[in-house]
């Protein structure tokens, strides 16, 4: 089975965010960079499991800059077997979609996975776009994913419920929490992603749908109003005279 | 041309989120001199809301290929109504279905998207442009959509539904899905049998670890019953099972962002800020008065939950009963 993860480089979570160039332009500086945790925790992981079970091959796939590759690598030791990184500015989600569905459109993947949504955007279009462009099926937030032959059966979030479904392969997925439990790469994954593949791919030209005009820091709340504790309705009477909440 | 907004029926009435869509398109729409048209599966509901939130005309797609939802049948269905109306702007809540249609339509006519928008666009001679939340609710970022067509999914609860007395026009359209098959196989529906579906409540109320078990949720199903609430859970009470995974909010859960969020027995980790700190107003209750979620909230008790909840819901009684 040959499987494509695509992979997008975020800042950590827990990174204070900041921009420069006129609020143009996230500011680098100090910021660590990981691989999207959905990305990784559930689409890599659970490739990686399918691979170990069925046989196969998973390769990663990155739209980005020199800069990422560090995060790549890291997809790597966790235990991908080559990756591809398209030298192209991941300006929005279809100008990532278009680079991938180029690259992947003859290449004869079984499966094409990614996160719900990266940390950085939030958008979750990657997956639906690459559907439409590579005219394959589409399942988005899969929490379950399994595959017996050519035959894919996957749970995933609906709205109001959750559904199951089989789909034959080839197939585009997008996952979410419950595909897998993360893995931590051990010193001989990180020994073995430095000798593992990567290539650079150049990209096609694409044309820019949409660009970010300015970014601004969303602003903090205002100092907590504590309530004693004996006197809970003090914040009931708050909530309904000043915050208009009830 | 038209501004066309995609709606939905759930549990038997018009979604809110559709109806703050369609309000937002009547806005764009005012100010490009067009109007709303708004479109849903089936319709088999009182659609009287579409009409008042702005719809000048409502669209019924029908095919039976549409009965159960597949996201390539649901696509080809609105890219013909959107060729046919000649839409030039098309709106989808940021939701399930959002999620998984908007990205096809706007591969399909090559559109820009903004995904997860949050404020109206400002227009201004061909200038189009959107803000929407990036970083998880840390920063907000202003795109500009350069394609001639345009496309925008709307985070729900970004703006109070306005409806007025107005009435659109309902019609069929009839989609022809002939050639286009789907191979997914739709085996089993499991619905979520709660009665207030968690990203649509205005008031949440939320519980983590520091209520010891799950034996313990009884007083925080109470609060949020006195509330008109529903419930919700930080990741570790859903990783316990504790409470049902569909309950888990934060990053790697559900994202929200009710009018009024409160947390109890949860510390705050920025995980879970993430799913929440869209919520208007937050109010936390924690026995630890060091609890980072403090410095997130609008209100606080710092006090043991298992005093504190049974006098709030008392207090909250008193208060609905004074109402009325």
């Amino acid at each position: 089975m040959k499987i494509l993860v695509c992979i997008s480089n975020v800042p950590d979570t827990t990174t204070k965010i900041g921009f420069t160039n006129n609020d143009t332009t996230l500011n680098t500086a100090g910021v660590q960079f990981v691989i999207n945790p959905y990305d990784e925790w559930y689409a890599l992981v659970r490739a990686l499991e399918l691979k170990e079970t069925l046989g196969g091959n998973v390769t990663i796939i990155h739209v980005g800059g020199a800069d990422s590759e560090p995060t790549i690598r890291k997809g790597l030791a966790i235990g991908a077997d080559d990756a591809v990184r398209i030298d192209a500015e991941p300006n929005d989600a279809f100008a990532v979609a278009e680079q991938i569905a180029a690259y992947a459109k003859d290449k004869g993947f079984d499966l094409i996975m990614a996160g719900k949504e990266t940390i950085s955007y939030n958008s979750s279009m990657v997956g639906g776009m690459l559907a439409e462009l590579l005219n394959l099926p589409y399942i988005s937030l899969a929490t379950k994913l399994d595959v017996a032959g050519s035959v894919a059966t996957i749970e995933h979030d609906i709205d109001g419920g959750t559904e199951v479904v089989e789909c034959p392969l080839p197939l585009i997925l997008s996952a979410s929490k419950g595909m897998s439990e993360a893995r931590i790469p051990n010193m001989r994954g990180i020994m073995a992603a430095r000798s593992k593949p990567l290539t650079v791919v150049a990209p096609i030209a694409s044309d820019k749908l949409t660009n970010i005009v300015s970014y601004k820091l969303t602003a903090g709340r205002t100092d907590c109003k504590y309530i004693d504790a004996s006197t809970p309705e003090k914040l009931v009477e708050l909530l309904h005279t000043e915050a208009k909440a009830i | 041309m038209s501004v066309l907004v995609y709606t939905e029926i759930g549990k038997g009435k018009i979604k809110k989120a559709s109806l703050e869509a369609v309000n937002y398109g009547r806005r764009i729409a005012a100010e490009l001199n067009t109007s709303v048209t708004a479109i849903i599966v089936g319709g088999d509901a009182d659609l009287s809301d579409l009409g008042k939130a702005g719809a000048k005309k409502v669209l019924k797609l029908k095919n039976d290929k549409l009965a159960n939802f597949d996201g390539k049948y649901l696509a080809e269905a609105i890219e013909q109504v959107a060729t046919a109306e000649n839409s030039t702007i098309i709106i989808f809540s940021h939701d399930f279905t959002g999620k998984e249609v908007a990205p096809r339509i706007a591969a399909k006519f090559k559109a820009g998207i903004v995904a997860g928008a949050v404020g109206n666009p400002v227009i201004s001679g061909d200038s189009f442009s959107v803000m929407k939340n990036v970083f998880s609710g840390k920063a907000t970022a202003m795109y500009s959509i350069n394609s001639a067509k345009k496309i925008i999914s709307l985070l729900p609860n970004s703006f109070p539904v306005i409806l007025m007395d107005e009435t659109a026009e309902v019609a069929d359209f009839a989609v022809n899905l002939d050639n286009i098959t789907s191979p997914v196989k739709v085996k089993e529906v499991k619905k979520d049998t709660s009665e207030l579906n968690l990203p649509d409540a205005e008031l949440v109320v939320s519980a983590g670890r520091g209520m010891k078990g799950p034996e313990n949720w009884g007083m925080i199903e109470e609060l949020a019953k006195s509330l008109g609430a529903a419930t919700a859970c930080s990741r570790p009470v859903a990783d316990m099972h504790w409470r049902p995974h569909h309950e888990h909010v934060g990053q790697t859960g559900v994202a929200i962002r009710p009018n009024l969020y409160f947390a109890i027995g949860i510390s705050g980790a920025i995980q879970h800020l993430a799913g929440v700190n869209g919520s208007k107003t937050i109010v936390v209750i924690n026995s630890d008065k060091d609890a980072p979620f403090f410095k997130s909230a609008d209100y606080g008790i710092v006090g043991d939950a298992f005093e504190v909840v049974p006098k709030l819901i008392q207090a909250i009684k008193d208060f609905k009963a004074n109402q009325n």
